[in-house]
């Protein structure tokens, strides 16, 4: 998408991940990169998605995705085992651009610690992170 | 504690251009460029395709002239500038005593006794120094790097774009020529770093906008420096801080040809060791077999190391040169690179990745 947006029903992390916690089932969220995230790195041409049962750490890294010219570290917004990823990424890796908070999501996750989303950020905190 | 501010970037004379087309510009070098406009890849295959035009403006120009120019070129520049004619076109290296590389640059021989030669923006200042350093009454250097902007055209299409705005023949390859475009005094270069046919311009800086809004008008696409690089690494261009360094000599660079020992220039007797010797390491190009894209500072298995690496806009897959041990540079050799701690595979391909179909 060409123009920035940062829904508010999302959960943020101030390494430019959203975290979108499932209505039915607390412990369990969808996790991508933002807006921001997508424009800054450009096209993403490579995105190998983790394997089923990785374990993520909050705050540190546990993906990468790739344009043409650089590499970013995606940053696990909250901690948990992953338990699906969003396997058409490979083939189209770009989709990460055309639809970051939807189509373009990477992985769910069982959270280990779902109180942990108290320490992300609402669209309007985040916002305010990336400086006008 | 730092109390010293970042140094101020220098802006082209397209600064406003980059800015109106919707550019993302980053620092090189000291210099705020458009490292892309709508996105690399479309720019990329605009350049393989049709047309794409380039600003960089921040590589340096340094003018030697006298009755000795020639001379004093002979001994800095690597290959044989007794060669080029006037109106003539020639790539060389500028190597230290010991054949480590200081810069690649293209030398422009303008008239009898003068010579244009464009610098690398990071090493300009050093180039100029060293230049300096060895000038005299009869061969004289100078700076001229704020008297040009400096414009690249490239693709399939660039020479008939550019030929609809000139008042004469755009010269051929390999030439230069002093020509007006769009009413401005221009040297127009057939040269390039894209592995398309095209031109470079360099003219006045305050002529540059005109220009550039010319020959964007006639369809060349603004290009950024990301395109620049994915572009040249499939051409298999060497870029200086990436395949060439100081402590990297031409011919395990694989720029033997552009060296003439006889000449004397500096650092030839370096050269001819390593020539009669062999290299220990030689420069290869390789694509990755399989998902995954290396980059520069990959290790590769049993020695050597990726010296720039990409996704391929035209091939699809990840591309990149290397310095391998010289028992690994045969085309077909299979390597294997530890990108970020995944080994990859990958195999030495002949340069260069990409030819024009």
């Amino acid at each position: 998408m060409a123009q920035a947006s940062y829904p508010e029903d999302l959960l943020y992390h101030a390494e430019h991940d959203w975290a979108r916690i499932d209505e039915d089932d607390p412990a369990l969220a969808t996790l991508g990169i933002t807006w921001y995230a997508q424009d800054a790195l450009g096209e993403v041409v490579f995105f190998e998605a983790p394997a089923v049962g990785t374990q993520l750490a909050k705050d540190t890294p546990y993906a990468e995705v790739e344009s043409v010219k650089a590499v970013s570290d995606v940053i696990a917004p909250l901690s948990g085992e992953i338990v699906e990823v969003n396997a058409a990424l490979s083939d189209n890796p770009a989709t990460i651009n055309e639809d970051p908070y939807g189509d373009g999501w990477l992985v769910k996750v069982h959270l280990t610690d779902p109180a942990e989303r108290q320490t992300l950020l609402d669209a309007g905190s985040y916002t305010a992170t990336l400086g006008g | 504690m730092s109390s010293s501010a970042p140094p101020r970037l220098r802006r082209t004379a397209l600064y406003e251009c980059h800015v109106a087309a919707g550019a993302k510009l980053v620092d090189f070098a000291g210099w705020e460029m458009p490292v892309q406009y709508e996105g690399v890849r479309q720019e990329h295959m605009a350049v393989r395709e049709a047309c794409g035009i380039f600003d960089v403006s921040h590589m340096g120009e340094i003018e030697t002239s006298g009755p000795q120019a020639l001379e004093l070129l002979q001994l800095l520049l690597s290959n044989d500038v007794a060669a080029v004619p006037p109106g003539g076109a020639q790539y060389g290296l500028l190597c230290r005593e010991d054949g480590g590389v200081l810069d690649d640059l293209f030398s422009y021989r303008l008239g009898g006794d003068r010579y244009l030669t464009v610098t690398n923006a990071a090493n300009h200042l050093r180039d100029l120094e060293w230049f300096s350093s060895h000038e005299h009454n009869r061969a004289r250097v100078s700076d001229r790097i704020d008297d040009y902007a400096m414009l690249a055209v490239q693709g399939p299409t660039a020479r008939t774009i550019v030929q609809a705005i000139a008042d004469r023949p755009l010269p051929a390859r390999m030439h230069a020529a002093s020509m007006r475009l769009a009413g401005s005094e221009v040297l127009v270069c057939g040269t390039g770093y894209t592995g398309e046919d095209g031109v470079e311009l360099l003219c006045d800086p305050d002529a540059a906008p005109v220009l550039w809004d010319e020959i964007v008008g006639r369809g060349a696409r603004p290009a950024g420096l990301g395109a620049r690089d994915t572009l040249r690494l499939e051409a298999c261009f060497h870029l200086y801080g990436n395949e060439l360094t100081l402590e990297r000599g031409p011919i395990e660079g694989g720029l033997g040809w552009c060296c003439k020992e006889d000449t004397n220039f500096i650092g030839s007797q370096a050269v001819r060791a390593v020539r009669a010797d062999g290299p220990a390491e030689r420069l290869i190009a390789f694509a990755i077999d399989g998902p995954g894209i290396a980059r520069q500072g990959n290790p590769i298995s049993g020695g050597g190391q990726v010296t720039s690496g990409t996704l391929s806009p035209c091939l699809g897959i990840g591309i990149g040169m290397a310095y391998v041990p010289a028992g690994h540079a045969a085309s077909g050799t299979p390597l294997t690179i530890d990108v970020r701690g995944k080994m990859r595979r990958a195999v030495v391909k002949d340069k260069p990745l990409y030819r024009k179909g």
